[in-house]
Parts: structure tokens; sequence; C-alpha cells
């Protein structure tokens, strides 16, 4: 293994080192086996138990269908949040298919940022094996970047189940819609889609238009009862308008949130996917099924990280029950 | 009809495309092609020129005087012009995101000359749609740049009538790959977004003249035949275009018109000489059929796959023009293809074609919104292009067949047979523009400015008057930009190869395919590389070509497109955590930029090797590999199979060495 150690990187990121981002993402991408051990220790080291509590950063997940503007929104945000004085990393999750093996990871071109600004991190990287799905290398990132970073967020692409997926790392999703599309109006009075805690209605620039589909969002929000959802009209190009209001939808959201069940939550969600990711339907089943993993993991210490959690669910698949 | 002209035609007009390092030396360059019997003027501007940079921008680094000539103000454009009869001149702009600006200079230095605007005839080429698409000079997002346009044309139209305010260009669509279906069909499609938007801003009955008044700017590759089919094609459809859309009546408004810069794309490093025989036979393809002829014709250079053309080499090309139109019986017939089963037969075919494509555009929303779904077609139709000269399906002489070659004494001076910028122009420039804004009155210039903002965020008045106003005041293009940019935002145009198809059919990418894979387990993670274009140069085709490449054969690619500072590279390479880098420039600054993006790395950590691609001088290649660039690809370097080979073994050998370490 060449680069730093686990243990440093998670040492560096407890100091609040930001330089250390580069070298944590290219360890947690490490799928050789040397790696893994390196990866628990990483993760580890950043667990409540070793920061004596929840990680700081606001994790924001931020998701929407291609073409709906999300970088170019981000690219505002980004701007927004450094200019309040906040570090920002950004994991860009590109939804290119990998039918050759490899991937085009273009998302990054259209965030706008100073290249010598050390308090702004951007990563691409590729989906998991579903389609817009997170690669456990992403979820590892962000629980290990949330330890020294003030903002991290998780940029996928897809609407209908990919916010579920990151729903399950994030403090607050944000899906993004564009006015005149139908597909979100759908999907949330049908129920295929989780209810977000932010909607962002991009091309406010469109006048008339965006003013509908904002309102057509509430009405679809009182229509299944979630009169608490913010909807916030942004435009992203000149005039850039709507984004503080965003900032300050998406602060009001972590400011109501019980950040410390939200984050067991996601660590446990996190584990068993990472279980079936390595171990299949079968090695699912072998534990007797999901009801048992959340079981086996509800019996884990709240403090406790992805990897030992998982080791819990592999000790216990191994054992006969 | 008889088979002969009651009189021989006049020639078509001669230019050459030129200029560089300063407006003086640009202004002797001019002086002699125009005393070698050359009709027109066309003139190059150097990037940071084109994309609103002033010679002291960071931006503007390593790119000062390279690809044409810097024009900062109105006391540059004098020198340029100096002694050159503005009110006979027919001058050619190659002109776009800044085309307003260069205008209004124009219009400033025609005055000082005692020459009136109404007088002045020329082109400025002022087609944005195709700079995102392929030449990548943009500045400002693609709704105000339309404004500019559609201002320009509504102000020439009255008060600059002899002026073409824009050159619709398929010429840069070729270039990227295009085939000439695809060439067709996107200019046509750009010109209705153009019109479209015009309409908008000047009264219909005016909506004749400025039909009339819109040109185009074609290319012409070696297949002569179909090449000249393609332009008679494009004759009809305008035709058509003018009748159906616009409503446009008289005929002489209706007229196809069109200038010609021949084919670069297809002329080879190798055995450079040829391309003087390519360039012979796609002259012809514009020049020999009377009812689809240039007004006006321009030729590359045989050493423009080398590097800059001199003065000698553009002469050779002025000389193959004066050879066709006064040696040759060129001139003396009607058109020759009249009645020719071959010919209508082509055009038909070129025409079925391209209005399918124009109706796919419409589809994605004409030529503005459509924008991406044209550049990932061009994108793949020039992968396409590749792999057929790859194979050897598609034969280029002294390429891909017929390799063997004796000596060329062509390229033995001590340059290599092309034009080396002094080094020292660019620090003269910069101190040049520093002195010109310390001795101007700034206050006039900070109120020509603000006026020109007010008009900017507005939506009503034209750009024209203030803009012409803040030449007079002595504005430098930097300012006239940034004020724009301010107004409008920036814009950064889609890269194309996201949405390029995967190659993944391609039976011979299996041996490279299973040789990523083996790397990028030893490594752990996949194999990464980082594709950059450093500097203003927006020439993207063989970064692009490569970034798409890679991907199909396995790599993780990040490219982000034209136009980064080397830290804005070298900061992606980091947070990436790429194994590799490979850079592309043809703008001839490699010499500037690469040391400074290997720099900015190390700088950084970031050990990666590094590679680089473009029109680079044998001579450059050592002092590049000394500074620490580990590989130097070139046009003569077709095989990219080859070049993701070569990658492969880099980053094995690179990080073996490490680990070993």
């Amino acid at each position: 293994m060449s680069g730093p150690s686990g243990t440093e990187l998670a040492e560096r990121l407890r100091g609040g080192d930001l330089t250390a981002a580069p070298a944590v993402l290219n360890l947690v991408e490490n799928a050789a086996p040397a790696a893994r051990d390196e990866i628990a220790a990483l993760l580890r080291g950043v667990s409540p138990a070793a920061l004596g509590g929840e990680a700081r950063a606001h994790v924001v997940g931020v998701t929407g269908p291609p073409g709906v503007g999300k970088s170019t929104l981000l690219s505002e945000l980004v701007r927004a949040w450094r200019t309040a004085g906040r570090t920002v990393a950004v994991l860009a999750v590109d939804p290119s298919s990998r039918r050759s093996g490899g991937a085009l990871l273009g998302d990054r071109a259209r965030i706008a940022y100073d290249p010598e600004d050390p308090g702004t991190f951007i990563r691409s990287t590729a989906a998991g094996t579903r389609l817009g799905g997170l690669a456990p290398a992403t979820r590892a990132a962000a629980h290990a970047l949330a330890a020294a970073f003030d903002v991290v967020v998780l940029e996928t692409v897809g609407v209908g189940q990919s916010e579920t997926e990151v729903a399950e790392v994030a403090d607050t999703v944000a899906v993004i819609v564009q006015p005149g599309s139908g597909d979100v109006l759908q999907f949330l009075k049908s129920g295929i889609m989780e209810i977000p805690d932010v909607l962002v209605v991009t091309k406010a620039d469109l006048g008339d238009v965006a003013v509908r589909a904002q309102r057509d969002l509430r009405a679809a929000l009182r229509s299944i009862g979630r009169r608490g959802t913010a909807v916030v009209a942004v435009s992203s190009v000149s005039p850039v308008r709507g984004i503080d209001e965003l900032v300050a939808a998406l602060d009001a959201h972590r400011a109501g949130l019980d950040v410390a069940a939200r984050r067991l939550a996601a660590r446990r969600a996190g584990a068993l996917a990472d279980f079936a990711a390595e171990h299949g339907e079968r090695g699912v089943r072998a534990l007797g099924g999901r009801r048992v993993a959340r079981r086996v993991l509800e019996e884990q210490a709240a403090g406790a990280d992805v990897p030992a959690l998982t080791a819990a669910l592999e000790s216990r698949a191994g054992a006969p029950s | 009809m008889s088979h002969r002209l009651p009189e021989r035609d006049r020639p078509w007009m001669m230019r050459t495309y030129a200029g560089h390092s300063t407006a003086r030396k640009s202004n002797e360059l001019y002086r002699s092609n125009l005393a070698k019997g050359q009709t027109g003027l066309s003139i190059a501007f150097d990037l940071p020129t084109q994309t609103g940079y002033d010679p002291d921008d960071e931006l503007a680094k390593g790119e000062v005087g390279k690809v044409g000539v810097p024009i900062a103000h109105k006391g540059d454009m004098h020198a340029l012009l100096d002694g050159i009869p503005l009110g006979e001149m027919n001058t050619s702009m190659t002109i776009n995101a800044t085309a307003a600006w260069l205008l209004a200079l124009y219009i400033v230095a025609a005055e000082e000359q005692g020459v009136e605007q109404s007088a002045l005839q020329g082109t400025t080429q002022n087609d944005i749609i195709k700079e995102f698409l392929a030449r990548g000079t943009y500045a400002f997002p693609p709704a105000p740049s339309l404004r500019l346009i559609a201002d320009m044309v509504a102000y020439t139209v009255t008060e600059v009538p002899r002026w073409n305010p824009i050159n619709i260009c398929s010429y840069h669509l070729q270039e990227a790959g295009a085939t000439p279906v695809q060439e067709i069909a996107y200019a046509m499609s750009n010109a209705i977004a153009v019109l479209d938007a015009v309409r908008e801003r000047v009264p219909q009955e005016l909506m004749g003249k400025v039909f009339g008044r819109i040109s185009f700017f074609v290319n012409a590759g070696v297949r002569f035949i179909e090449e000249h089919a393609k332009l008679r094609a494009m004759g009809i459809l305008w035709e058509e275009l003018g009748r159906e859309r616009y409503g446009v009546q008289d005929p002489k408004h209706l007229r196809f018109r069109y200038g010609v810069q021949v084919n670069s794309l297809g002329l080879t490093e190798q055995q450079p000489e040829n391309n003087v025989q390519r360039i012979v036979l796609e002259a012809l393809a514009v020049t020999l059929g009377r009812d689809a002829r240039a007004r006006a014709l321009q030729l590359p250079a045989w050493n423009e796959a080398l590097g800059l053309p001199r003065p000698w080499d553009q002469q050779w090309s002025l000389r193959i023009q004066q050879v066709l139109a006064y040696e040759t019986d060129l001139l003396e017939y009607p058109d020759v293809f009249e009645g020719s089963k071959v010919m209508d037969a082509l055009v038909a075919e070129l025409l079925e074609g391209a209005r399918a494509e124009m109706a796919a555009v419409d589809e994605h929303g004409g030529a503005v919104a459509g924008v991406d779904y044209m550049k990932a077609a061009l994108v793949d139709s020039h992968r396409e292009r590749l792999r057929r000269i790859e194979s050897g399906d598609q034969v280029v002489v002294g390429l891909n067949r017929f390799q063997g070659t004796e000596h060329s004494p062509l390229t033995d001076d001590a340059e290599g047979g092309i034009l080396v910028v002094d080094p020292a122009t660019e620090a003269e420039q910069r101190e040049a523009v520093i002195a010109w804004r310390a001795d101007r009155d700034q206050a006039a210039v900070d109120a020509a400015l603000a006026e020109l903002a007010r008009v900017a965020a507005g939506t009503e008045d034209n750009i024209m008057p203030a803009t012409i106003a803040a030449a007079r005041a002595g504005a430098t293009t930097g300012e006239w930009s940034r004020t724009l940019r301010e107004a409008f935002g920036e814009y950064r145009a889609p890269t194309g190869v996201g949405e390029a198809a995967a190659d993944a059919g391609a039976a011979d990418l299996e041996p490279l395919r299973e040789e990523v894979d083996r790397v990028s387990e030893a490594l752990g993670r996949r194999l990464k590389i980082l594709v950059g274009k450093p500097g203003l140069d927006g020439h993207s085709n063989g970064a692009e070509q490569i970034a798409v490449r890679a991907r199909d054969v396995g790599m993780d690619v990040v490219y982000e497109g034209i136009r980064l500072t080397p830290a804005q590279i070298a900061a992606s390479a980091l947070q990436e955590g790429v194994h590799v880098v490979g850079l592309s420039i043809l703008s001839g600054s490699h010499r500037e930029l690469i040391p400074a993006v290997v720099r900015e790395l190390r700088e950084r950590g970031v050990e990666a090797p590094v590679i680089v691609g473009g029109i680079i001088p044998e001579q450059d290649v050592e002092p590049l590999r000394a500074a620490g660039v580990s590989a130097v690809y070139t046009p003569k370097d077709f095989d990219i199979n080859q070049i993701m080979a070569d990658v492969v073994a880099l980053v094995a050998e690179h990080n073996g060495a490490a680990a070993s370490a």
C-alpha cells in the first residue's frame, strides 16, 4: 500500500486537515484486500466513539434527473457556502454506465471553484453497480470527510430511487426538479418517491412556468400532508437568485433534525448495504433476512463505525443461529 | 445556351488568413501580401483577443501573438491597418465572441482615416454556435451571445450596409469531424437560430436585406466531387429557407454566398509536401462549378500540421489560387456540371440526408438548445473517421499507406520549416497595454463602460453604439469583455464526450481492456486519467478523442473541457487522484504552458506522469521532456490504441517503481 495509513488520515481529519481529502478518497476507493484494514482503521478513527460525538459536517444530498442543472446550481451553492466561510467537499457520483469498465467523469467541469482555495474539494466517483446507486466507497468517503469539512455534498443523478439511497447517508436531501416536468409530481403523489427534505425548482428565470411548478409542488405536498417541506425556486443563470433562500432552507432542515438518530440509522443502513454488496442476497439470507440483520445492528453500540457493524453482521452470518 | 461565356468571369476574392506577433508586424505582412496580388484581407486574431482578454491577463499567458495578432484597443487597430485604404479594402475578420468590439475598433480606425462606416466592406465571422460546437472561443452564454449577433445584424443592415455581419461557419464543423450531411444540416440549423433571433430585432420589411447579408464560411475536403455537390445542396436549401421561412422574394437576396478555407484536418505531418496537391484539389471543389463557386477563397499552407506558416508558405498558397484563376480556363465556361446525372444524384442524396438531420436538430429544440446533441454527434463522427484511418479503410497517403519516403528538404532550416514567434513579444504587448491604460482619459473610459454595462443589462438598446463609443474612448478588449461578462455571466460549453456512445463492439479493444483491468487491479482502483486543455486554445477534437477512447478501453476519465489554467488542471489532478495526466495544445503555447502545468502538479505533490499531444514541432520535444513530460504525441501518431497502450504501460511502470521504492 502506498500513501498514508488509515490511522494517520483519520488523525489528520480529526485535526481539521482538509488536505487529507485526496488521500482519503484514494484509500476508500481502493478495492485491494490489503486496503480493507486501512479503510476500517480510517473509519474507526472518525467514528462517533473516536470523535466524542457525531461528525460536525452537514451532509447534504443533491439529486435530480439529468439535464436539470444540478451542477450549475451546485456551483452557486459552493460559492455561497465558501463566501459564508464554510468549507465544502463535493462527491459527484457520475451515472455513466460502465459498459467497457471505464467512465467519463464530467461533472466537476460545471462546478466553478478557485483552484487555490483549500476549503473546496471536489471528487468525481463512478456510480455503484446499479445505475445511480452509491458505491460503498462513496458512503465511506462521506462519513470520513464529515469529520473535517463543514459541508459534505453527495451529488447523484436520478429521480424515484436514488434519493432513497442518498437519504441513507445524508442529513438533508434536496431534490432538484425542472419546471414543466411532471415526473416528480407523479412520483410524489403515487408514493414511488420518498419525500425529500427540500424541493428545488430550477430555471426560475423562466418566470411563470417556474412559479406554476412551485405552486403545483406545494399543492402535491399539501395533498399528502407534508406542509413542512420547503419548496425553493432558484435561477443559476445571470441574474442568479434563490441561492440564499436555498442555503437557509437546508440549514433550517438541519437545525430541526435529530442528527444523532439520523446518522445512527445511516451507519446501520450503510453496514447492511456493504454487507449485501460483499456477500450478495445469499449472504443476507444466511443471516436470516434483513429483519434479523437490522436487529443484529440495533444490538451494537450507537457509536460504532460502519466496518465494525459490517463485521458484526459477518460474524453473525458465519455463526450458526 | 453557349458552352462558352461571352466574357471571362472575374476571379473570386483571394485572401490569406494571416496575423501574428504584433499589429505592426502584421501590418507589414498585409502590405506585402497585397503587393503580391492578394485582393482582400483576412485577419487572424490571437486567442486572448478572440476570447476577450488583454495581453496582461493571467489567462493570456503563453498565447499573446501566437495564432494571430493581438488587438487590445483602437491604437492597435490603427497600427494594424496603417496605410491600407479601408474605403476600398474588403476585410474578413475571424472574430466571434468579441466580434461587436472588433467591428467597433475597425469603424473607429476607418473614422481616423476619414472613411465613413457606410463605405466599409467586409465580414465579421460572428458565428457563436460553432464556437460552442467546435472552435471554443466563446465568452458569454448562448442567449446573450445571440443577442449580440442580432444587435450587430440590426445595426449594420442600416449603418454599415455593405458589411456581412455574420458568416455562418460550417468550416469548423468539418474540422471537428462532420460528415457532409452534418456540415450542411448544422450550418442551416445554425442560420435558422440566428435569423429567428434577428427577426425579433428588425422590422419585417428589412428581413430580405438581412437575409441577403448572411454569408457562409465553408470547408472543402479532398473528396472534391462530393464536396462540390455539398455546396450545390447548400445553395438549394438556402433559397428554400429564405422563401419559405422568412418570406424573402428578391432573387439577389436569396443567393447563397460563401467564402472558403479548405480543409486542414486532412493535412499531414508526414511527407508534408503532399499537402500541396490536397490543397489544389480542395480548391477545385469550390471553384469548378460556376453555379456554386466561392466568392472568396483562402488556402491553408502546406506546413499547417507542423506549426505556424511563414510568409513564403502563405505565398505558395496564394500562387495556387492565381494559377487556377489566371492560367487555367476555369473561368471561361458556364457551369460545367449542369445536366450531370452523377452531380444531380449526389446533390439529391445530400439534400435528403441534410433535411432529415435538420429535423433531428429541430426535435432537440433547434441549434441553441440542440448544441449538446450536435456536439455529441460530431464527436461520434470524428471517432468514426479516426477508426477508419487506424484500420486503413480510409487511405491517407504517407500516413497509413505509402509511408516510405525520401528525406524532405522542405523542413531543413533551423526552425523546421515553420514560423516561430519571438518569445519577447508577449512581455512587450503586456507592457504596451499597461502604458496605454495609463495614458488615456480614464474618466471618459469609465463613463463609456458604465453606459455599456447599462445597455447590456437591459434588452431594449442595441449594443453597437455604446460599444463604438467605448472603442473611441480608448477602452481595451479585456475591459469591454469584462463588462459584458459581468452583465451576462460566464459559460462552459458541453464537451460532447459524456454523451458519445461507447464503442463496445470493437473487438480490437479487448486486449487493451484486459490490460487496463489488470493494471487497475494491481493499483487497487480503476486506472484514472485526467485529460486537460491548458490555455485559451479551443481546438478540443484531439482531447475529446483521447478521452472517449480512454473510456472505451476501461479507464476512468476526468475531462473538464477547454480553457483551464495550469493551477486548475493541477488542482483537479490532485483532488481526483488520477494516475496520469494527458495535456493537449494546438496553439503553439506549449513551451510556456506545459512546464507550468508540470510545475503546479509537482508543487501540489502530484507525481503522476504527464503526456502531451498537439502540434508540437520536433525541436520542442526535448525541452518538454526536460521539463518533466514523459511522452509527446503529434498528428503523425494517428494510432490512438497505441497511445492507450503506452499510457497503461507508463502508469504500470510508474506505480511499480513507486511500490518497490
